[in-house]
């Protein structure tokens, strides 16, 4: 696991990988999102008290979950690049704070826009509402903070520390439902018993959530392959895989 | 369910289709701008790399 970990931490490896990897996630995101769109918007029934406005869950949810994963999955790269040193991973977590940064501000403007008709007010000074709203700025601080530098790798890892401080924001966020009196409603799918929530909506769900997943990993991908490209702009391997000798 | 019911979202249809079309459009932005940014890069490297074997 350490040495593969390793190797492909290796540029040219990487370079080579997700050049594969990429194209069938990017078809696995299109079939997911089509199939779970069908199911979602036109398949599953309107719901008994909300009526078809629901329909936002199956974008709203996913997107929520993405930006904790997103983050955990950003802190978890920059903590490898400030530990070992990877570089590769330092431009992982670079690569992943944009994206980061779109799941956090979708699941906000979903909400909101869910929130209106429900609740009847777009924004509220609720817990759920304001971690969520913290998390996007620590998506912006983090990126703010790697620009900041003239050195790159100083950015990165004063980024980094910034990131890994940032987690204990996600807990917060995912219990804010259970520890404080929230307007927001707690959580209907990752409960012990069953899921409170039909069939018919759980399935196109997840499918939207695979697919954001699916979504996540090429767009990563393709822009850490990128700055890999940049960063190596200088070796003979990336000559090679430009087809330049 | 006919077309226009499909579209009327049970007179949610503003708050439905605004999240659906700015999630798309967000979700299209992430993908069409590291590709520009690729694209850049590479015709950038190869112009480089050109001019100094041709040096």
């Amino acid at each position: 696991m350490w040495t593969w970990l390793h190797k492909l931490g290796s540029p040219p490896r990487f370079y080579r990988w997700t050049g594969r990897l990429i194209p069938w996630f990017g078809a696995a995101t299109v079939l997911l999102m089509a199939a779970g769109l069908y199911g979602g918007l036109v398949l599953a029934p309107p719901d008994y008290q909300q009526g078809d406005s629901y329909r936002i869950i199956f974008i709203h949810v996913p997107a929520a979950w993405m930006s904790l994963f997103v983050y955990m999955v950003m802190a978890g790269a920059a903590a490898v690049g400030l530990i070992w040193r990877i570089k590769t991973s330092e431009i992982v977590a670079s690569a992943c704070a944009p994206l980061g940064a779109s799941f956090t501000f979708l699941a906000l403007a979903t909400g909101s826009l869910w929130g209106k008709p429900m609740w009847g007010t777009w924004w509220a000074w609720d817990p759920r509402l304001v971690s969520e709203l913290i998390l996007l700025f620590l998506y912006f601080g983090f990126m703010a903070l790697q620009g900041a530098f003239e050195d790159r790798r100083t950015g990165a890892r004063a980024a980094a520390v910034l990131a890994l401080v940032g987690v204990v924001n996600i807990p917060i966020i995912h219990y804010s439902v259970e520890w404080w009196n929230s307007l927001h409603q707690g959580p209907t799918v990752t409960k012990f018993d069953k899921p409170s929530i039909h069939l018919s909506m759980l399935i196109p769900l997840l499918l939207m959530a695979l697919a954001f997943k699916a979504y996540f990993v090429s767009v990563v991908l393709m822009r850490a392959r990128t700055e890999v490209l940049d960063r190596e702009r200088g070796n003979s391997w990336v000559r090679e895989a430009l087809g330049e000798q | 369910m006919s077309l226009s019911e499909f579209f009327h979202m049970g007179g949610y249809a503003f708050y439905v289709w605004t999240s659906y079309a700015l999630t798309a459009a967000i979700l299209v932005a992430n993908v069409v701008v590291p590709l520009q940014r690729r694209r850049k890069l590479v015709d950038d490297l190869r112009r480089r790399l050109r001019a100094r074997r041709n040096a």
